[in-house]
């Protein structure tokens, strides 16, 4: 399974990878820091492929437990790290009235009411 | 298990969506966008992966389910402020899927009619336990920690390096061993135990000043154990994209411990709290007097400003301030006032906190202003407002050599016209360290809790502006 050439193969990939991770990365603006990171985050949640993986070629008791709890701590790093990505970044969405005049925001009363009910379930 | 060509192009489609998210993420106009075409890549890789699966059914369906629920449920309810927390909890579980595919792959090669466990084989399985289970254990200290479960001040002991080094020695042999033997069930537990520990006595030492530092130094590590499950199982997916985090994870490593002028061996192994003795002997020289002020003064002070900057610290989001810090802003904005806010890059608990807490209080982020783009503006305005910020605006970083925060990129608050400090008392920061800028002429001081001051404040600048 784990023949050299492919191995060789994955080192080779591998690099190049973590190069392009570094340029895209240096781009991101300290502004989206905080779901830049929940997003990778998200993203290393493809462990979930590996467990999968591991599911079917269980074939004892053992293998069994270590799969089920493989697959459940992935699922939950993929979805919980999804959802909470995408509800940061729905807070970022540009305003329907944005900065260039702050007194345009004359109806204050509708900017508090509207997000923290949202957000607070 | 070989992967059909069908299923390696579908991989090859998820990780270019991912790159494509990636990308998106880098402005905030398209950030929102971004993370969903990434979701997509991780529905794609996971219909592909499900696509090649012939057994196992009994295994997946219940605990995927399982962890949906929770997932859903606990991102869901989780307030801004444990954003942190949360980010190290879930990192912890990848950390520990990776850990725990490793010992699933050792069992099944192991195991089996015919043990089949060669040495590529031996160290990629060792590598991904090793790093997933420091990522694991490490990164539920760190929630702890956040959680507020454990105090957050360094925890150290005696012969800390000596005893880690050790330990990571012994785990080295026994790593060896089990590759020289092509197996070994009680080792392989003997030594993802040994790596549990090391996660948990390498963050221990960690102050909560830190946090920042070591949650983006845990996301990287969960994004090379991810890379090198890839390698185990043979599988390019997941050795992209755990490459693509591991280096995402390593950037914001450093560009923490550069905000913070530490290198990350310091915050690694110097207990940075602790240091705080050595620095404090300037504290003798700083004797003059402070200025207190009061909510009517200062209301007055910000309603007839030309332009106010907010300095938001770590203060206020442990005081859960952001949604008072925006009324107030909103007021003065009425009166023709023009706010920004001074963010520090390590203004929070994790990298960029500061920018989200204050997004989840409406604030445009047009207005949010980094470090280097603000620091010009301080010298044309009538007020900074310092709210449960220390060490971020210290002076000392410029003018204090020996300090141990002497060379740490600040806001210059200082050169405001005024600095107005709300503060809760005049204990010092997390470094330990005195702040001149409290005894300068320029500087008054306004004590109490940021979120009562802060609605005492709007109130007053209302009054104003209907008298």
């Amino acid at each position: 399974m784990t023949n050299v050439n492919v191995v060789v193969v994955g080192l080779f990939v591998f690099v190049l990878a973590v190069f392009l991770g570094l340029e895209l990365i240096t781009k991101v603006p300290s502004l989206l820091h905080t779901p830049l990171m929940s997003g990778t985050n998200f993203i290393h949640g493809i462990v979930l492929v590996g467990a999968l993986t591991i599911a079917a070629t269980v074939h004892d008791t053992l293998g069994g437990v270590i799969a089920v709890a493989a697959v459940f701590l992935g699922t939950l790093n993929v979805v919980g790290g999804w959802v909470v990505t995408d509800r940061m970044l729905g807070m970022f969405r540009a305003k329907p009235a944005p900065a260039p005049a702050p007194k345009a925001e004359a109806g204050p009363a509708a900017v508090p009411t509207t997000a923290p009910p949202g957000e607070q379930r | 298990m070989t992967i059909p060509n069908w299923a390696t192009l579908g991989y090859l489609v998820a990780i270019v969506l991912f790159i494509l998210g990636i990308k998106q993420l880098t402005s905030a106009k398209t950030a929102l966008r971004g993370n969903r075409v990434a979701g997509v890549g991780m529905l794609v890789a996971i219909g592909v992966t499900l696509g090649m699966l012939h057994s196992g059914w009994q295994y997946v369906v219940p605990a995927a389910v399982a962890g949906t629920l929770v997932g859903v449920v606990v991102a869901r309810r989780v307030a801004m402020t444990a954003m942190p927390q949360l980010v190290a909890l879930f990192n912890g579980m990848g950390a520990g899927a990776a850990a725990l595919i490793a010992l699933g792959d050792f069992h099944h090669v192991t195991s089996s009619a015919h043990p089949s466990l060669d040495t590529i084989g031996a160290v990629t399985i060792l590598l991904s336990c090793l790093i997933g289970g420091i990522s694991f254990s490490g990164s539920l200290i760190a929630f702890a920690k956040l959680q507020e479960w454990m105090r957050g001040t360094p925890i150290t002991w005696p012969l800390q390096h000596e005893i880690n080094g050790v330990l990571l020695a012994a785990l080295v042999g026994i790593g060896l061993a089990i590759t020289l033997l092509h197996g070994g069930a009680v080792l392989i537990i003997v030594f993802a135990a040994g790596a549990l520990t090391l996660g948990v006595l390498s963050v221990l030492p960690v102050g909560g000043a830190d946090m920042p530092v070591i949650i983006a130094l845990l996301n990287s590590f969960t994004g090379i154990a991810a890379a090198v499950t890839g390698f185990v199982l043979g599988n390019d997916a997941l050795i992209v994209a755990g490459a693509l985090v591991g280096a995402s994870g390593s950037i914001l490593t450093m560009l923490m411990s550069k905000a913070m002028n530490r290198p990350i061996t310091n915050v690694l192994f110097g207990a940075f709290g602790k240091l705080a003795e050595g620095g404090g002997e300037g504290g003798g020289a700083l004797h003059g007097n402070i200025r207190e002020t009061n909510v009517e003064d200062l209301a007055v002070l910000l309603s007839y400003a030309q332009q106010v900057i907010f300095v938001p610290g770590y203060g206020l989001a442990v005081a859960r301030a952001q949604h008072e810090v925006k009324e107030l802003a909103t007021q003065l904005e009425q009166r023709g006032v023009r706010v920004l806010y001074a963010i520090h890059p390590v203004a929070g608990r994790m990298p960029g906190h500061m920018n989200v807490l204050l997004a989840e209080a409406d604030v445009p982020y047009s207005q949010l202003k980094e470090m280097d783009d603000v620091n010009p503006e301080f010298p044309r305005t009538d007020v900074a407002l310092v709210i449960g910020a220390n060490d971020v605006v210290n002076p000392a970083a410029h003018n204090t050599p020996g300090s141990p925060i002497y060379g740490m990129p600040i806001l210059n608050a200082d050169q405001a016209k005024t600095v107005v400090v709300l503060k809760r008392s005049m204990r010092p920061g997390f470094a330990g360290i005195e702040n001149e800028l409290f005894y300068r002429d320029n500087t008054m001081m306004l004590f109490g809790d940021a979120k009562d001051t802060l609605a005492k404040l709007t109130a007053e600048v209302k009054l104003q502006a209907a008298a």
